[in-house]
C-alpha cells in the first residue's frame, strides 16, 4: 500500500488522538495491518485512557479538601489501561472470534466465485488519467471476473477496544455494518452493550467516590431519560417506508432498508445509530447518510447535545459533571443562592469555564458548517443534492466537534479542505474542554468543602434530574435549532409534506 | 520539564508495546487455538477450492440463482477489499432512479410476481456485502428459478425454508436466508 497523503495522516492522527476515530480513509484499501495496530488500536486505549484520568481528577476535585494535588496523571492512565481497558478486550475480542470477526495476519483472502461478474469500470491511458469519448464522458470498459477478494487482517482485536473505548474507527471501511466485524445479531447486541457499558459504569464509581451513590444514581437516571425519548424518534422514523420507493412499487411494510443489512433489521440498526451518537463511539452498523430525515436528525442532535448522554469513556461523565454545575447555577440564580455541587461552591471562575466547555463546540460546529457551504471546496465534497447536502456538513462538524466520529459518509472528506478544518475542529473539540475541566478541578480541589445545611439544594432527587435533563435540552436546543431546520426538517417536510 | 516528558514517553513507548503488539498477537494465538475457522474467516470450501466466505455475500444476476441485495460498492458488486454503502439520501434523485432501475430488472425477470417488491432486493446494504436476504424475498424468486432449473417450486420452497435462520437465540435479529450456502446447495442438488 502507498504512504497515506499528509493531510488524511494529520487528519487520522488527530482523530484518533481525540478519541474522534472520524474515517476519512478506507480501512481495507489504504491502511496496513501494522498501521492499524501500532498507531489506531494503541490510540484507541489511551485516548480512552486519557479521559478516563481526566474525569478521576475532576471527581477528586469534589472529593479532596483544600487540598493542592490532584493525583498522578501517568499512574491513572497505566491502571486505566491495564486493569480496565486491556482485560475487558481481551475477553470480548475472543468473543468476537467466537461469532466469526475474523482475527489473522494473513493476504487477502481470493475466492472463486460461483457465478461470474460482469462489471464496467473507466478505462484509463498509461497516466492513469480517465480516457474521455467525444461527448467529454468517460469511456468505460466492461469487464468480467470469476474471483473475489476478501480483505483479511486483525479484526478483532482492533474491534473490541473501538467498543469499549467508545472510539468507533473501523478497521474497514463499511465499520461495523461490515459482516467481518459484526457478523450476527448476538455480536451486534453485545457490541451494543459494550459501547455503554464504562460511561455507565463511571456513574456508579463517581457516586462512590463522592461518597453518596444516589449523586451518580441521579446523572445516570437524566443520561437514560434523554437516551429513551431519542431512540423512540429514531425508530418511529424507521419504520416508515421511503415514500418516493414505495410509488415505484416497493413493499413498504418492512420499512426504509436502504443502507442497512439484512441480519440486523430496523431494529437493531436504529438502536445502534441511537446509542452510537448517544455515546460519543461513532461506529455505525447501519450508513447514517441513508436514515430518513429526522431518523438522521435525531442521532445528529445527541451529538450536539455535547455527547453528554453516557458520552465517551470519561469525556461523557465530565461533560455532564459540567451540566450538572450549570443545572445548580441556574437553580442558583432562581432562589437567589450561592450555587453549590457536593459541598463545593461554584463560583465566577468556575462558571467561566463551564460556559467556555459548553461554548466552544457549538462555535466550531457551526462555524464550521458555515465555512463548508459558503466555499467551493466544501461544497465539493458534498454527495447529496439540496437539505440533505447541508445536512451531511453539519453533521460532519457536529461529530468531529463532539468527536463522535460516525459520519454522513457520502461527504467526500478526504480532501485537504475537510481533513484540516474536521482536524481542527476535533483537536479543539476535544482539549478546550479538557483544559477547562482540569482548570475547574484544581480551582475545586483547592476548597474547603461545606457541611449540608437546611438550605442546601439536593443533587439527587427526581427535582435536580428535571433541572439537568432541562439544562441539557434547553442549551442544545437554542444552539442548534435554526441550523437543523435548514437541514431534515425542510427534507422532512419535502419528503412527507405532500 | 524533563520530569514532565521522560514519564511520558516512557509510559507511551511501554502502553504502545503492550496495547500495539502483544495485545493483538495474544488474541491472535488464543483466536486460533479455541476458533480457528472463524478466525480465518469462515470460508467455504468445494472440491479443494476456497468458494467463499459464509459471512460474506456475492453477486448473482443469473435466472438459475436467487439473487443477493444489490450493493453499491465499486468497481464491481460485492467487492469484499472495498466495502461501503451507497450514501444517498432518501430525497436523491439518483436513489430513485436506481431503485426505479432495479424493479424494472425484477419485473422483467419474474413477469408472474405482480405484488410489490421485497425492499432488500431493491435497496443497497450498509456493507455493499449482506450475505442475507430475508424470507420473503427469497420466496419472491422461487417461480423463476425454479423455471430456469427445471424444478418443481415446491420443491424450491422447501430448500429455502431449510436454509432461513431465525432470530439468534429466538430474540435478536430477524429470520434471513444465506444467499451464497443456498445457491451452492441448489447446485450440489441439481448441477
Amino acid at each position: 500500500m502507498t504512504a497515506v497523503e499528509a493531510g488524511s495522516a494529520f487528519n487520522t492522527a488527530v482523530s484518533f488522538v481525540t478519541n474522534t476515530n472520524w474515517q476519512g480513509y478506507g480501512g481495507e484499501t489504504t491502511m496496513s495491518y501494522l498501521t492499524q495496530m501500532l498507531a489506531l488500536t494503541v490510540q484507541n486505549f489511551l485516548s480512552a485512557a486519557t479521559a478516563l484520568a481526566v474525569v478521576v481528577a475532576l471527581i477528586r476535585g469534589f472529593v479532596r479538601r483544600s487540598a493542592a494535588g490532584l493525583g498522578n496523571a501517568w499512574l491513572d492512565l497505566g491502571r486505566a489501561t491495564g486493569y480496565v481497558l486491556l482485560p475487558l478486550s481481551l475477553l470480548f475480542a475472543l468473543f468476537l472470534v467466537g461469532q466469526g470477526v475474523i482475527q489473522n495476519f494473513s493476504a487477502y483472502q481470493d475466492v472463486k466465485l460461483t457465478e461470474p461478474v460482469t462489471y464496467q469500470q473507466p478505462k484509463t491511458d498509461a497516466h492513469g488519467q480517465p480516457v474521455l469519448d467525444a461527448a467529454g464522458k468517460p469511456v468505460l470498459d466492461t469487464l468480467k471476473t470469476d474471483k473475489q477478494t476478501l480483505a483479511m487482517g486483525p479484526v478483532a482485536s482492533q474491534e473490541a477496544i473501538k467498543m469499549l473505548g467508545v472510539n468507533g474507527g473501523g478497521f474497514f471501511n463499511a465499520n461495523s455494518a461490515h459482516p467481518f466485524e459484526n457478523p450476527t445479531p448476538l455480536s451486534n447486541f453485545a457490541q451494543m452493550l459494550s459501547i455503554f457499558l464504562i460511561p455507565a459504569a463511571l456513574c456508579f464509581m463517581f457516586g462512590r467516590l463522592v461518597g453518596d451513590m444516589r449523586q451518580g444514581v441521579a446523572l445516570l437516571a437524566a443520561m437514560t431519560l434523554i437516551f429513551i425519548a431519542m431512540f423512540a424518534v429514531v425508530q418511529w422514523s424507521e419504520m416508515h417506508a421511503n415514500p418516493l420507493l414505495t410509488q415505484l412499487g416497493v413493499d413498504g411494510a418492512a420499512g426504509n432498508m436502504e443502507g442497512k443489512e439484512t441480519r440486523f433489521g430496523i431494529v437493531a440498526s436504529t438502536l445502534f445509530a441511537t446509542i452510537t451518537t448517544a455515546a460519543s463511539c461513532g461506529a455505525v452498523n447501519a450508513m447514517h447518510d441513508s436514515l430518513l430525515p429526522l431518523g438522521g436528525m435525531v442521532p445528529m442532535w445527541l451529538m450536539q447535545l455535547g455527547e453528554v448522554v453516557f458520552g465517551g469513556v470519561g469525556s461523557g461523565l465530565y461533560g455532564m459533571l459540567i451540566f450538572a454545575m450549570l443545572a445548580v447555577f441556574l437553580a442558583g440564580l432562581m432562589i437567589g443562592r450561592t450555587p453549590e455541587y457536593l459541598g463545593k461552591k461554584i463560583e465566577a471562575f468556575e462558571m467561566k469555564m463551564v460556559s467556555i466547555a459548553i461554548l466552544i463546540t457549538p462555535l466550531l460546529v457551526l462555524g464550521g458548517t458555515a465555512v463548508a457551504v459558503l466555499s467551493k471546496d466544501g461544497l465539493a465534497g458534498l454527495a447529496n443534492p439540496a437539505a440533505h447536502g447541508f445536512s451531511e456538513a453539519l453533521y460532519a462538524f457536529s461529530s468531529a466537534a463532539n468527536n463522535n466520529g460516525s459520519a454522513f459518509a457520502g461527504l467526500s472528506a478526504n480532501t485537504p479542505f475537510y481533513n484540516i478544518l474536521l482536524g481542527l475542529a476535533m483537536w479543539f473539540g476535544r482539549f478546550v474542554p479538557i483544559i477547562a475541566v482540569l482548570a475547574i478541578a484544581g480551582k475545586l480541589a483547592a476548597k474547603p468543602r461545606l457541611a449540608v445545611s437546611a438550605g442546601t439544594m439536593p443533587t439527587h432527587g427526581p427535582l435536580f434530574v428535571v433541572l439537568l435533563v432541562g439544562a441539557v435540552i434547553i442549551v442544545g436546543a437554542l444552539t442548534y435549532i435554526p441550523a437543523l431546520a435548514l437541514g431534515p426538517v425542510v427534507e422532512q417536510l419535502q419528503l412527507f409534506g405532500h | 520539564m524533563k520530569t514532565l516528558i521522560r514519564p511520558a514517553l516512557t509510559l507511551f513507548l511501554l502502553l504502545s508495546v503492550l496495547t500495539g503488539l502483544v495485545y493483538p498477537a495474544a488474541v491472535t494465538g488464543l483466536a486460533r487455538l479455541f476458533f480457528p475457522e472463524q478466525a480465518a474467516g469462515s470460508l467455504i470450501h468445494r472440491g479443494g477450492e476456497v468458494v467463499g466466505s459464509a459471512l460474506i455475500g456475492q453477486s448473482f444476476s443469473g435466472p438459475r440463482y436467487f439473487w443477493s441485495r444489490p450493493s453499491a460498492t465499486s468497481p464491481m458488486p460485492y467487492n469484499a477489499g472495498s466495502s461501503g454503502g451507497s450514501n444517498l439520501g432518501p430525497t436523491n434523485p439518483a436513489l430513485r432512479d436506481a431503485v426505479k432501475a432495479r424493479v424494472a430488472t425484477l419485473h422483467a425477470a419474474q413477469p408472474e410476481q405482480t405484488g410489490p417488491v421485497p425492499v432488500e432486493l431493491a435497496t443497497a446494504s450498509a456493507s455493499g456485502l449482506d450475505p442475507d436476504i430475508s424470507p420473503a424475498a427469497a420466496y419472491y424468486q422461487v417461480e423463476r428459478v425454479a423455471r430456469a432449473r427445471g424444478l418443481s417450486a415446491a420443491a424450491l420452497r422447501t430448500l429455502v425454508a431449510q436454509h432461513t435462520e431465525g432470530p439468534q437465540w429466538g430474540m435478536f435479529g430477524q429470520a434471513r436466508v444465506n444467499v451464497l450456502k443456498l445457491n451452492l446447495a441448489l447446485d450440489q442438488q441439481r448441477p
